[in-house]
């Protein structure tokens, strides 16, 4: 539209007109819906009562199963925490990555590929897939591609598969907070009053005394 | 209430703000509380942050257990809605030549980036007003400290900052029982401190807008309103609302007991209970609007609800777009009186583009390791950091001005990245093992961040690219950039610094090139410069109170009339020259002289 050629009087005729001071809406026109909330990209706004994950997840069954494993060897049960499978680490792997980000898109290759390479080394080698070969059969393949500098050439492919799995696996179990005091994080919850501050204990222990008034 | 959700304003109003974040906010209170009738105008959505932050939400209640994507830079929670450095619909683009792509970050929401700002609020010193005076460079201010003192002093009475006094050169102290105290600091920030002394650095209490313990305020809303009992109750009791922090959550997901700063929180909620403010959401704001006498009447929106075109006027337009968007807003105001945009007589609008510089590096601390855990979650941010220490090294430095350091690690509530040190430090490790390397290692990293300052040059603006609009068919910018060697030596200084501090602390760390260490033009979100203030109105766009040259009725207030952008971040200087260019106003429009 043309603005200027509108007098302050006009605008408010027309304005009176639309009963709508401020727009212009065309004769006709339904009015505004009123606006509280409108989620037009779930991405760059979303819904944080209603958490939904806009992509699907690509990983079928059987290539659940064998992460489900794969998770539980990298991080066990022990006395203070979960195994990665208890509190779905795999399925967090699952929906890694189908995300459409250029970093996820690459370990979807990496994991999907990855999870197919040891199925088949572990059938090569003893007959059956990886999740049914005996515990020890499943570390000895592990012990074999864990550490990419001292892996055999042969089985490069492998141990920079499991290299991303582990950093993936351990991102996903430690944020999750059923694992968080076993891991030293304690926080996230109110205090009152003010800001406590270093502990005597650590203050001793790094040779701080002095400082803490700044 | 007055946000208009159905849209329809019911009144006239005296003044219309384009903009709701830090300089909008304050104009749109101060002026609200003294019975000016104010309409503001907000392109992003209506946005409450009692109801919509997710404070205590964890990792795994988010896609990607929250980390940062492209849609969402600063992880899942951080408070920005419908932008980033992408706004859907809305390109820019970079001019033919440019050295570097600049980066223009937009939130499309209520409040504007003050929703999820880092809250660092430091105040500008002498020299910083005063800098082609010390140096040669750049551009003096038409107003000095002095000046801007005391309104450094109410807004920081008023959001409520945490800080201390301490002395030192170009990093002002503020009046008596204005700052809150500071939170004590972490482990990390001691043993920083620690080690720095040996190198002469100095680690000092950070001041940022959070409320360190609950403010008294009617006592303070007497003192900020001393001739107006509405503005003392309405503000008073909104200050005595909030609450203060309960160490615990990111103040970057926003703070629904309101004890750190946004608008939202803080400026909007006492004007909107004046009643003389309204505002309309989702309204992207195209143009200004002028007379045969070259006098601003109103502005020429988009209602993006409807994809209606819409005005709306007022006697005085202040636009408070941020940066950038002002300057857009600004050219594309085209009309025989002003063919080259709005204010624009002196060819300064877009240009003298800066944003901080910026650069980081973060190293493994083995005395870090193996802590025994306490709760480190603190205030949401940082306690401690080192202000500019070079001045009477200046000389020699290869570089003019000069930065701060932001110091951050520690155990910070774990996110994808945080045992992305096990990858070097304990290859091949799985099993019950690896649990014991994750505890180990946990929090045993500093990072340390420089935000320096960047001299305006001729090569860093902004324009009205001719070719291309965005989904309402306004006209986009392109950006044109080029680093001078002063932000890159600058860069490498950080650098090299970073890596001694870093090796005092007994970590190790390898300093990169300041060229390739450099974050790019708009990643640190400080950018500034583009009608900058001034008192030539042949090289300058406003006078020190805003108000553009050409058009006595048009005023701008955000950080595009900063004449430098010091190494100290803007946010805090925007809301002292919106409070004190409020004040200038009112005294304007009783005058009659706008
Ligand atoms: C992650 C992050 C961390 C930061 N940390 C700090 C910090 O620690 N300290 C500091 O000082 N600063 C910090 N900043 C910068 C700070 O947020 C900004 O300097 C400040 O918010 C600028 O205020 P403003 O009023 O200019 O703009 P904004 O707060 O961005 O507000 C501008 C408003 O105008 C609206 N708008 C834009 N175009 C139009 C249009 N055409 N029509 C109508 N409305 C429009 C926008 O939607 C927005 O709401 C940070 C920024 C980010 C993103
Ligand atoms: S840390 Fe404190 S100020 Fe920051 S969001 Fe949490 S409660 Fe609010």
């Amino acid at each position: 539209m043309n603005p200027s050629p509108l007098s302050r009087r006009d605008i408010f005729k027309l304005v009176a007109a639309a009963s709508a001071a401020g727009a212009l809406a065309p004769v006709g026109a339904e009015p505004p819906k009123p606006l509280t909330r409108h989620f037009k990209n779930t991405l760059s706004d979303p819904d944080y009562a209603h958490p939904s994950i806009p992509w699907d997840k690509p990983l079928d069954a059987t290539e659940l199963a064998t992460l489900a494993v794969l998770v539980d060897l990298i991080l066990p049960a022990d006395e203070t925490s979960p195994a990665a499978s208890a509190i779905g680490v795999h399925e967090f792997l699952n929906e890694w990555v189908g995300a459409p980000y250029p970093e996820n898109r690459a370990d979807y290759e990496t994991i999907r590929g990855g999870v197919a390479w040891i199925n088949t080394h572990a059938w090569k080698h003893h007959g059956k897939a990886f999740k049914e070969i005996a515990p020890e059969e499943q570390t000895a393949i592990l012990d074999s591609i864990c550490d990419p500098a001292k892996a055999l050439p042969e089985l490069s492919h492998g141990a920079r598969f499991f290299q991303k799995l582990r950093m993936l696996t351990l991102g996903g179990y430690y944020t999750h907070p059923a694992t968080w005091k076993s891991l030293g994080y304690i926080g996230n919850t109110p205090i009152n009053g003010p800001y406590p501050g270093v502990p005597d204990e650590i203050i001793k222990l790094l040779g701080l005394e002095g400082l803490e008034g700044l | 209430m007055a946000i208009l959700t159905d849209r329809k304003s019911t009144r006239e109003y005296d003044v219309i703000i384009v903009g709701s974040g830090a300089g909008g906010g304050m104009m749109g209170m101060q002026l609200s509380l003294n019975g000016v009738k104010v309409l503001m105008l907000e392109a992003g959505r209506n946005y409450d942050p009692i109801k919509e932050t997710p404070m205590f939400h964890t990792p795994d209640q988010a896609p990607l257990r929250g980390k940062g994507t492209q849609d969402r830079f600063f992880g899942h929670y951080d408070a920005t809605v419908g932008g980033g450095w992408q706004v859907p619909g809305e390109p820019y683009g970079d001019k033919e030549g440019t050295q570097e792509e600049f980066w223009w970050w937009r939130p499309r929401m209520l409040g504007g980036r003050t929703n999820h700002w880092g809250r660092i609020s430091l105040r500008f010193g002498q020299y910083d007003f005063k800098p082609k005076s010390r140096d040669g460079l750049g551009y003096d201010w038409p107003i000095s400290y002095e000046d801007l003192a005391p309104y450094y002093d109410k807004t920081e009475m008023m959001i409520g900052v945490y800080g201390s006094n301490e002395g030192m050169e170009n990093t002002p102290d503020s009046s008596p029982g204005v700052l809150l105290p500071a939170p004590k600091p972490r482990v990390g920030e001691l043993l920083t401190k620690k080690h720095c002394k040996s190198l002469n650095i100095p680690v000092i209490p950070i001041h940022r807008a959070v409320l360190t313990q609950a403010l008294d305020g009617p006592k303070l809303a007497a003192k900020l309103f001393p001739n107006n009992p509405k503005a003392q109750k309405l503000v008073g009791d909104d200050m005595s609302a909030r609450m203060a922090c309960f160490w615990a959550t990111e103040c970057g997901r926003g703070c629904s007991i309101r004890a750190n700063f946004q608008s939202t929180t803080v400026l909007l909620p006492a004007a909107l209970a004046s009643g003389n403010l309204d505002i309309i959401t989702d309204a992207m704001v195209r143009e200004v609007l002028t007379d045969d006498s070259g006098k601003v009447t109103g502005v020429h929106y988009m209602d993006k609800v409807t994809r209606v075109d819409s005005i709306a006027r007022a006697r005085v337009v202040i636009l408070s777009a941020s940066t950038c968007e002002t300057a857009r807003i600004l050219l594309n105001s085209k009309s025989a009186l002003f063919p080259n945009g709005l204010a624009n007589s002196s060819g300064q609008v877009g240009r003298n583009l800066t944003d901080s510089v910026g650069s980081s590096l973060a190293g493994h601390i083995p005395a870090m390791e193996s802590l025994p855990p306490y709760n480190e979650d603190g205030a949401g941010g940082e306690h401690v950091y080192t202000p500019w220490w070079n001045y009477k090294k200046q000389e020699t430095l290869g570089f003019a001005r000069g930065y701060h350091i932001e110091i951050g690690g520690g155990r910070y509530m774990p996110s994808m990245g945080a045992l992305g040190l096990l990858d070097t430090t304990s290859p091949g490790i799985y099993g019950k093992k690896l649990k014991d390397e994750a505890r180990r290692y946990y929090g045993a990293v500093m990072g340390f961040a420089g935000r320096g300052e960047m001299i305006p040059n001729e090569n860093c603006y902004c324009e009205i690219d001719p070719n291309r609009v965005d989904q309402w068919g306004i006209p986009i910018l392109r950006f044109h950039w080029k680093w001078s060697d002063h932000e890159i030596n600058q860069a490498t200084h950080m650098q090299n610094t970073f890596a001694d501090i870093i090796g005092a602390m007994g970590g190790k760390a390898t300093p990169r090139p300041g060229r390739e260490a450099l974050n790019k033009p708009g990643e640190i979100i400080h950018e500034a410069g583009t009608a900058i203030m001034g008192t030539d109105p042949k090289a300058s766009v406003v006078n020190s109170f805003g108000q553009t040259w050409d058009v006595k009725n048009l005023f701008l207030m955000d950080a595009s009339i900063l004449p430098s952008n010091p190494d100290k971040n803007l946010t805090l200087t925007v809301l002292a020259l919106a409070w004190r260019s409020a004040e200038y106003l009112l005294d304007e429009m009783k005058k009659g002289t706008v």
